[in-house]
Order: structure tokens, then sequence, then C-alpha cells
């Protein structure tokens, strides 16, 4: 059984995921920033605190203020359904808008490969869409 | 959903006299000091001229233009306000008008903050971009490299919005080309034709494109470099070899040779085509040993083979690609560039650092992990064939 995204369950699934992938920890190892995922058209979230290659905190929010990240990607539940499935680049999806990014892009785009494997990790974790 | 741009392409003999149709007062013609020397700019101006627009000349792009000097335009441009920005030259020129352009509308910005994901909302005026090599493919993609002298290295940024309005493709212009810068320039389009075809972001149209172009090049660059000031038609088809591949890449992506080239020509002060496409091969041999790299699509489609046999296919692509760069008498390891394995040891961190946050790696076909990305560097340094 799957957890639903986005959910607590997701965000914990998501976090054992990152914690337990070598290849993210080796790329994301010099990378500090947090994010807000937010699903539009809805109150929901995620928000996930990503720190020298580990996930410090991940959480479902409805409240925008719960914290205050350095990075909010805005995307409908669909299109995050396609990168969560591999499917959308989220470079892609940023550049062809449906993916809106509040935040430095230069910061990603230097740190392709740790947002890949990220992506990666996603991809991994058993989600019901 | 992905998006295919290009500017309007003017391509030809006389391609320049479109200049004369072009409306507004004023134009302001961005380009280098030698080009101003010679003919090139006073014909340009006499287009502009015909067109009844008051000219002004910018001719202080140096090679690998830096921050400072697109600064330096940006505030000549402020005071003349013209309608055109007229890009003349090689891709320096041409990325050094884009990069003036963007940050005379958006002065607000620091250059490395111009990114795809938002609108820059360009209105004040119109760019067009005229080549006078056959390689950048700049005069048609959205994206400016400019460097940065006091952290050696280069940036690369991009919108959409910064694709050339018109593209001026007149061959005369590069009829004169030397042989070296020939090379080097033509070995350039190859690589963004055979990038752009392999890239994550490939798509139909760029595919269309990129073989194309790779065929031109394959077909006519020996020629434009062995007898290129009284072949004309390898001048044309080399011109539009290096549009076309401009096109492909613009509308997918470049890869792995861009990045190791980019961290690597920054570095050591090789020019772009030339520190590129030393490592074409070599990222082509690392790809293809992953499976799955599509280079033996393009061997079949230049016609080196008939056989479906990827693997096969890939080996044929990057024997010719050698080939090639040998009879264009192109260094073909970082040794032949007169670079001693001292001097790469002490810039390999920095090299491998500013290579893997170079955006050309985002969609590469093979993602280097661990210490890959070094050891390309280290087998080019020897010329080896890349076994991992
Ligand atoms: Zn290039």
């Amino acid at each position: 059984m799957g957890a639903k995204f986005p959910s607590q369950a997701w965000a914990d699934a998501m976090k054992e995921a990152v914690n337990s992938s070598e290849a993210y920890a080796a790329a994301a190892k010099n990378w500090e920033g947090d994010f807000y995922f937010v699903v539009s058209g809805s109150e929901e979230m995620i928000y996930m605190d990503l720190w020298h290659g580990q996930c410090r905190d991940a959480a479902y929010t409805t409240d925008p203020a719960y914290k205050t990240p350095e990075f909010k990607i805005t995307a409908k539940h669909d299109q995050w359904v396609k990168v969560l499935q591999g499917k959308l680049d989220p470079i892609q999806g940023m550049m062809t808008r449906q993916l809106k990014l509040d935040g430095n892009l230069i910061k990603i785009m230097q740190n392709v490969k740790a947002a890949q494997e990220l992506v990666g990790c996603a991809t991994q974790v058993d989600t019901e869409f | 959903m992905w998006f295919f741009s290009s500017p309007q392409i003017i391509f030809g003999e006389d391609a320049l006299d479109h200049l004369e149709e072009l409306p507004g007062k004023r134009a302001f013609i961005v380009t280098d000091p030698v080009l101003d020397s010679l003919d090139f700019t006073a014909r340009v101006r006499g287009h502009l001229t015909a067109a009844g627009m008051e000219v002004q000349v910018f001719a202080e792009v140096e090679p690998d233009p830096s921050i400072q000097t697109v600064r330096r335009g940006v505030a000549q441009i402020a005071a003349f306000q013209p309608d055109w920005i007229v890009g003349l030259g090689g891709g320096s020129s041409l990325d050094a008008a884009k990069g003036m352009w963007a940050l005379y509308e958006r002065p607000d910005l620091e250059p490395e903050e111009i990114s795809p994901v938002f609108d820059l909302k360009l209105h004040k005026c119109k760019l067009v971009a005229i080549p006078t090599t056959s390689g950048t493919g700049s005069e048609a993609t959205m994206y400016v490299v400019l460097s940065d002298p006091e952290q050696r290295r280069k940036i690369s940024v991009g919108n959409r919005e910064l694709i050339p309005t018109l593209a001026l493709i007149d061959p005369s212009l590069t009829s004169q080309l030397p042989p070296r810068v020939t090379a080097d320039t033509g070995l350039d389009a190859l690589t963004h034709a055979v990038e752009a075809y392999t890239a994550n972001f490939r798509n139909d149209y760029s595919d269309a494109l990129a073989l194309k172009a790779a065929e031109l090049v394959f077909c006519y660059l020996p020629r434009a470099y062995e007898q290129g000031h009284t072949d004309s038609e390898a001048r044309e088809k080399m011109a539009n070899a290096a549009t076309l591949a401009g096109l492909a890449f613009g509308n997918s992506l470049v890869g792995m040779a861009h990045a190791l080239g980019h961290s690597f020509g920054g570095y050591f002060k090789i020019p772009h085509g030339r520190a590129v496409s030393l490592f074409l091969p070599y990222v082509m041999e690392y790809t293809a040993n992953a499976g799955g790299s599509r280079y033996g699509e393009i061997a079949r489609h230049l016609r080196l083979t008939d056989g479906d046999d990827e693997q096969r296919g890939a080996r044929i692509l990057i024997d010719a690609t050698r080939s090639l760069e040998e009879r264009l008498g192109q260094p073909t390891s970082i040794a032949a560039m007169g670079i001693s394995p001292a001097a790469l040891e002490e810039a390999l961190e920095t090299l491998c650092a500013h290579a893997l946050s170079d955006s050309a790696i985002l969609a590469a076909p093979r993602m280097p992990a661990g210490d890959e990305l070094e050891r390309l560097f280290l087998y080019a340094m020897e010329g080896k064939e890349v076994d991992f």
C-alpha cells in the first residue's frame, strides 16, 4: 500500500528514501537549502530540509507559515504526479512554466546532479496518486 | 510539453541586404576590433544607413567577452536608445550583444540572474545577429556565455526572449575565415549537433535539425578548411550547418563535451570550439559505454554504416569524428595542446567543480558519478580511449 501524495506518510517515506540513497548523499554533499513543494489549487504542501546529502526534516502541511524555506516550487497535482513518476524533468517543467520556482534557480542549476538524484529518490517512493 | 523557438532566419547570398528593410531610427552595432578594421562593420553600417538609421558602433568585444565589457556596452546603449542592437561577429560578439540586450532592458538583474524560468519582458529594442564564423550557433539560441576573468570561469545563462529577432546568415562574411578558425568553429557546430541529438531534452524537431547539421559538417567542413577561400558552396553549407546546429541544441541542449570544454577552455584560455570538440570523442565513448547512446543513428544517417548494432554504430561515429579532427589538424588530446600533466593536475579539482556546476550537464544522457569526471580529463590528457 503506497503513501498518498501529498501526505505526512509520503513525506516520511521520501525522507527515508533520501536518507538511504548513497547516490543522493554523494551528489548533494555540499547542498544546503530547504523547499516547499506546493500543490497549486490546494493548501497542501510538502516541506523538505535538505542538508549536506541528508534530509533533516520532511513534513506535510497546509500552513504556508509553517517554515520560510529558501525555495518554493508550485505545480498542479497532475504535474507533480508526472515529476514523481519520472515523466517530467523538473527543470524542463520550470522552463515551460508547468512548475513555478520561487528562489535562486542558479543554485539549483549548479547542483543538477543532486536535483536529479532527489527526483530519483521520489520515483522510488511507493506513491498512491 | 516543450517549445520550439527560432529567430526569423534570412540566409544565402546578399542576406545582408535585408538590413535595408528594417524599420527604426537608430541601430547599435556590437562587434570586435578586428572586424571593425576590416570592411565588415562598414558594410553593415552602410546597409543600416540606407535604411535611414543613425548608427553607433561598439567595437570593443574581446574573445570570451567579460561581464565588464557587456556593462560598458549597456551604458552606451542606454544613452543611445537604439531600436536595434546588431551583433556582428563570432560567438563572442553575438553573446556580448545578447548580454547587452538583456541588461539594457533589465538593469535590475545581475548577469547570473538571467534564467529561462521567468519572463524578461523585453520591449525596448530588438536584436539582429549576423554571424561571421560558422560554428557557435549563437545567432539561433537563447544562450549567452560570458566570462568572469576574476574567477577564471565562464557563466552560461539563457532566456527564450534572448533568441535574436533576426538572424542574417550571409556566407560572404565567412569566405575569408582562416583555416584554424574554420576548423574550431565548424567542430563546435558538430559538437552541438551530436550533443543535441543525444541530450535528454531532445525532441523530433531538434533531431531533424541535428542530423542535417551533422551531415553538412562531415560533408563540407573539410572543404571549407582546405579550400575555403575559393569554395563558396562549402562556406554556404557550413554557415547553414552552424545555424541548424544552433537551432538543434537551442531547442534540445548540449552535453558533457560542453561542460568539460567550458570548464577547461575557461581555465586554460582555449577557444570554445577547440575545447569542446577536444572532449567530444571522449564524452561519446563514455556515453556509449553505458549503452543506448543514439550515436549509431547518426552514423546510419551519415551512411557510415547500414547496420543496426548501436554499439558498433557508435564506435564508427566516434572514429569518424576523430578522423575528421585529425584531418583538420586539431589537437586530439590535452597534451597535444601543450598543457603539461602537472598543470592539469593542479587545475583538476577546479576543472571538475566547474564542469559539474555547468548547466550544459543538465540533460547529459549519462551523468558522471564518483571520480569519472576527473578520469575523463585524465584520459583526454593522454589521448586514451575511455573504457569506463
Ligand atoms: Zn559550443
